[in-house]
């Protein structure tokens, strides 16, 4: 009871590692980009398993209806996940800059180059 | 789980329709998980803005992962260690689903109780994030029982 209790909270760790690793291990800078959304939707996957009772219902104003879940979290998770799209769009149009002076997006690459290459642009 | 399969995969097309997929597999969970505002937002949000981002870029940088391929120990290490960390300190969090934990005792009553009286607004996430979050209530912070307004 006490691990099935807790499984919610195993899985966003399990995914948060999963997007830890992308950002850590992946050279690309789109794959990058993609992890660190993987490691966001863990954590709004945290805060939801948190604001959840069991049995409850969404938190939408109801005749009958008695228990609601926790909108505290829902209002959070919202905001996050509209920030969280502004992230990947700057982080995204970085990566196309990147791509423009360098003519590559990987990161081992990018590490060896000295300077913009103007034979690409 | 597509979670792993978008990190392996290395057609970066491939890997931006799993993160579509990935988002949309979600937004169900957010759905299951009691939140129909968070869902909306992760379906429309995650799996149509971010993909359609993903694909922009791809039409202006090439399509393919170039780079070592295989394990990367020393990252699978540090990965390991955080996530050894974590899960010690997830097993400290109060058991999922009761009524009775923390965090549903202390300022979310009030909001669940009177956001339809107070507004009118059948939606409470909806209530709080704009209607008690504006300016027009700033003063009228919810303190049980001692709401003057």
């Amino acid at each position: 009871m006490e691990l099935l209790g807790h499984y919610n909270y195993y899985v966003v760790v399990i995914l948060m590692m999963i997007g830890l690793y992308t950002i850590i291990a992946r050279g690309n800078l789109v794959k990058k980009v993609i992890g660190l959304n993987i490691f966001q939707t863990s954590v709004f996957i945290l805060f939801i398993s948190l604001g959840k009772i069991s049995g409850a219902s969404t938190p939408v104003w109801r005749d009958g209806v008695e228990v609601y879940s926790n909108p505290l979290p829902h209002v959070l998770i919202l905001t996050a996940i509209v920030v969280g799209v502004a992230t990947t769009s700057v982080a995204l149009a970085l990566a196309v800059r990147i791509h423009e002076a360098y003519g590559s997006l990987d990161d081992d690459e990018l590490r060896g180059s000295h300077g913009p290459d103007d034979s690409i642009t | 789980m597509v979670a792993i399969a978008v990190v392996v995969i290395r057609d970066l097309f491939s890997a931006a329709m799993l993160f579509a997929i990935y988002s949309l597999l979600s937004a169900a969970l957010f759905a299951v998980l009691d939140a129909g505002d968070v869902a909306l937002t992760e379906a429309a949000v995650g799996a149509g803005i971010s993909t359609i981002l993903i694909l922009a870029v791809l039409t202006l940088a090439p399509r393919y992962e170039t780079g070592h391929k295989g394990l990367d120990w020393p990252a699978l290490s540090v990965v390991f260690i955080t996530g050894g960390c974590l899960l010690w300190a997830v097993s400290a969090l109060p058991i999922f689903g009761y009524a009775d934990n923390p965090i549903h005792a202390h300022v979310a009553p009030y909001y669940i109780e009177n956001a339809y009286k107070e507004l009118g607004v059948p939606n409470m996430v909806a209530a709080v994030l704009a209607s008690y979050r504006g300016s027009r209530r700033a003063s009228c912070l919810p303190q049980p029982g001692s709401c003057s307004c």
